[in-house]
């Protein structure tokens, strides 16, 4: 089991990572590239966090967080998942051979993770609604208090959010990596990065495919990344 | 319209970090209302009367209102909103702007950096990893180069919208604004197009298979992913794919 401290750790990161997707202050710590990354690191290695938050990037490229639309929740998720990647069990179980699940564990706990978005929003609501005939009589008192609820609030629900997931997914990896084919470990990470590349392809055509020749420049990165790909 | 009054430094200073909170708030009502009002309090001190002025409990009142934008463009109107509540401008006008202004910001913003500017630092981290860059290298990158671009926005947004008043349309007509997402998209297209066969490369380095054919596995599955865009959604298909592989790992 993942010791208190880490577990402490990794709560700590979850609620600044989460405050930082949508509240404060967005500086996209909250992507899992970074997140997951920074998982790794406070699990001791780094690189599987890298691993699992740049496929978890591939993914989340699919998804913009265009105005008041529904959308996954990428930070606690990803330092779920990039802990997942990254614990040592001492079951000799090499990190590669749990990727899929890490990955598929991120993409599980975003969409859980968006869902507590929306409940944390109903909750500003109510929490504006008991300060209404303040806010009305342009009581600076009550905007503050409002605004400092969403932020605090937002805080502790994105920590509680990560430590849920983080406690929920650690017997899970356990029991899986037991079941997981010996031979699986060579094609594990081949198979996910397959997906992630195929659907961040599809993500950046909806991106880009409105800008005029678009299909020229996409065309050159493209041949070029394959040559040096190649090349190496 | 009359030179724009001199600012404190201090108050510059608040007005611009609040800016970062301004969706701490946010709510399905009043959306980003509040966080205007949180943002711009500080500068409303300097209203006649202080913070106990009828002026400064009248503004905070209009501003804590209905209000939604992209959240770096609301530097704008806030800059604005301060601008027209120092002047003195008519309640009305203010808050028929405030109206107005909503639409274009939003559109504005999500245009410029959720569908460019974030793709386009996200592409270039996944490059650097691709050609071989550390963990540290990747994440410094990306955070770096992101919050170059976030964090000028929001700056130049306050002080384009206390220079303008009320009348921003100056501001929105600026050449980042207009062209900006074009240029980024081509951006966004040619690093992409360069990072994803090197992401692909480097996470399956020393597997048994050729480098071809996984290629040609994601190409098709982003074509058919795009091919039937709006019906299918390449984040559930993505996961499909995966509850699929897992269960074949396990009872193989």
């Amino acid at each position: 089991m993942t010791d208190v401290g880490t577990l402490a750790l990794l709560t700590m990161l979850g609620a600044v990572v989460g405050l930082d997707f949508v509240s404060f202050p967005q500086a996209m710590l909250s992507r899992p590239l970074v997140s997951a990354t920074l998982a790794g690191l406070l699990c001791g290695d780094a690189g599987s966090g890298l691993l699992v938050g740049i496929l978890l990037e591939c993914f989340a490229l699919e998804t913009m967080p265009f105005g008041a639309s529904r959308y996954p929740e990428w930070g606690p998720a990803s330092v779920a998942a990039g802990a997942m990647a990254a614990l040592q069990h001492g079951d000799a179980v090499p990190n590669a051979r749990i990727v899929p699940f890490a990955v598929l564990a991120g993409l599980a706990c975003a969409f859980l993770g968006g869902q507590t978005l929306v409940w944390l929003r109903h909750f500003n609501l109510r929490v504006a609604g008991r300060y209404r005939d303040e806010l009305v009589a342009g009581n600076a008192a009550a905007v503050l208090a409002v605004q400092w609820t969403g932020l605090v609030v937002d805080f502790g629900r994105a920590g509680a959010v990560t430590a849920a997931f983080v406690l929920v997914l650690e017997p899970a990896r356990t029991v899986l990596a037991g079941a997981l084919h010996a031979g699986a470990d060579a094609i594990a990470v081949v198979v996910v990065s397959t997906i992630a590349v195929g659907v961040a392809g599809a993500a950046v055509w909806k991106v880009v495919h409105t800008a005029k020749g678009y299909q020229w420049w996409l065309l050159a990165g493209g041949l070029a990344g394959s040559a040096m790909a190649v090349l190496r | 319209m009359s030179a724009a009054p001199t600012l404190p430094w201090g108050t510059w200073l608040r007005v611009f970090v609040r800016l970062f909170a301004v969706q701490g708030s946010y709510n399905y009502e009043v959306m980003i209302g509040n966080g205007i009002a949180f943002a711009a309090e500080p500068a409303f001190r300097l209203l006649p009367g202080g913070r106990d002025g009828p002026a400064y409990q009248a503004a905070m009142a209009r501003h804590s209102r209905y209000f939604n934008a992209h959240p770096y463009l609301a530097a704008l109107a806030v800059g604005a909103l301060v601008r027209a509540e120092l002047d003195g401008e008519d309640a009305v006008r203010t808050e028929r702007f405030r109206t107005a202004c909503c639409g274009p910001l939003g559109a504005a913003g999500d245009r410029l950096v959720w569908a460019g500017w974030l793709p386009f630092c996200s592409a270039l981290a996944l490059l650097a990893y691709g050609v071989g860059v550390s963990a540290a290298g990747v994440v410094a990158l990306f955070v770096g180069t992101y919050n170059v671009g976030h964090v000028a926005l929001r700056a130049w947004g306050l002080r384009a919208g206390y220079r303008e008043g009320l009348k921003i349309a100056a501001a929105l007509g600026s050449p980042v604004l207009r062209q900006g997402p074009l240029h980024v998209a081509r951006g966004v297209a040619l690093v992409s197009g360069l990072a994803l066969p090197l992401v692909l490369h480097r996470t399956s380095d020393g597997h048994p298979f050729s480098f071809g054919l996984e290629l040609a596995c994601a190409a098709g599955l982003a074509g058919v992913l795009a091919r039937w865009q709006g019906r299918i959604d390449g984040l559930r298909v993505g996961v499909l794919l995966l509850v699929v592989f897992l269960l074949y790992s396990v009872v193989r």
